[in-house]
């Protein structure tokens, strides 16, 4: 019952935009739209059918310029099923925002955090979206695929 | 055979020696390195403190505050946010302070030399270093190759022409 169908099932009926699935990865990943993130993840934890209590990751992710679009993967887990869920979203990259989860998981803020400090995308909502790694007058963001680091931090040259 | 420490003193014994040995002998005989590790060469600098390779030996007991340390051992990898931090420790040491680069990272920014952006590539562009010690991580005999490096270094020393007045005084010199 609590297969990868049942999930798919329950997210596709909280979404307001088309839902789509991937099998081939694993775990399983539901693709949903940017919007209807914190809705998917309060009823997959929510749901006595799901419980997915825990968020084990959330994932930035570039695509480049080509494709002009990033993404965001969030990593689920249900401890009392043992079950494992991917959620992935795409957001434009000249202006990458989306809802923030950290409403519903707590652990969520910190990884949002690092999403942010890494690739530079904004999470509404979020609580305290500020660098995490980086120092907090870093310019850009690194894990970007057109990333240039500055040529000197505080008077440090930064290229060998 | 007996030692010098053997002979007895309190008949007027005497010894002489220059004031810059005697220095040099106090100094270099008690190195306090500060307790100060960055990444994984912290590992096997504090396996250079274990009975196996006795670090103490050389007078060296891990110092926990920089105004009590006399050698700063930079062990691990630089990252810019990390470098501030390295600067001021180094600041508050009192003078004369070493500083010993443990492993590749330290030295000229490692295995991150092209794509870490976020790690300083040497902490030589951020202080001084006296000894550079290679190996990613270096072994302790490595690291004590290093303590006798700086050992050497000490005992070279002169009070009557101290290196660090020397590089002031060639800078000011130079941009007179």
């Amino acid at each position: 019952m609590r297969d990868h169908d049942h999930f798919f099932s329950v997210v596709n009926a909280v979404c307001k935009v088309e839902v789509r699935r991937d099998d081939a990865t694993t775990p399983k990943t539901i693709i949903v739209s940017a919007e209807d993130i914190p809705a998917v993840c309060s009823l997959l934890q929510s749901d006595p059918s799901c419980y997915f209590d825990m968020l084990s990751c959330v994932t930035g992710l570039d695509n480049g310029l080509d494709a002009g679009t990033m993404e965001v993967v969030y990593n689920l887990y249900s401890i009392p099923f043992n079950a494992h869920l991917m959620i992935r979203t795409t957001v434009p990259r000249d202006n990458p925002e989306l809802p923030s989860v950290s409403g519903v998981y707590k652990t969520a803020e910190w990884h949002e955090r690092e999403v942010f400090d890494l690739y530079g995308i904004r999470f509404t909502g979020h609580p305290d979206l500020r660098r995490i790694l980086l120092p907090a007058d870093w310019e850009g963001y690194p894990l970007r695929k057109d990333y240039k680091h500055q040529e000197y931090y505080r008077g440090v040259r930064v290229e060998y | 055979m007996k030692g010098l420490l053997d002979k007895q003193f309190e008949h007027g014994g005497v010894i002489i020696t220059r004031l810059d040995d005697l220095i040099n002998w106090a100094r270099l005989s008690s190195m306090f390195p500060m307790t100060f590790g960055i990444a994984c060469c912290a590992f096997e600098f504090m396996v250079t403190g274990t009975t196996v390779y006795d670090m103490d030996r050389f007078g060296m007991a891990p110092r926990a505050s920089p105004r009590q340390a006399d050698v700063m051992i930079v062990a691990g990898t630089v990252t810019f946010k990390m470098a501030d931090r390295i600067r001021r420790l180094y600041e508050q040491m009192a003078e004369p302070r070493y500083v010993i680069s443990m492993g590749s990272c330290s030295n000229c920014g490692g295995p991150y030399w092209q794509h870490g952006y976020h790690v300083v590539k040497g902490v030589d562009r951020i202080i001084p270093v006296d000894v550079y010690v290679p190996g990613c991580p270096p072994r302790p005999e490595a690291l004590i190759g290093g303590f006798l490096k700086l050992q050497e270094k000490i005992r070279s020393e002169s009070l009557m022409a101290p290196a660090v007045l020397q590089k002031i005084m060639k800078k000011e010199k130079s941009n007179a």
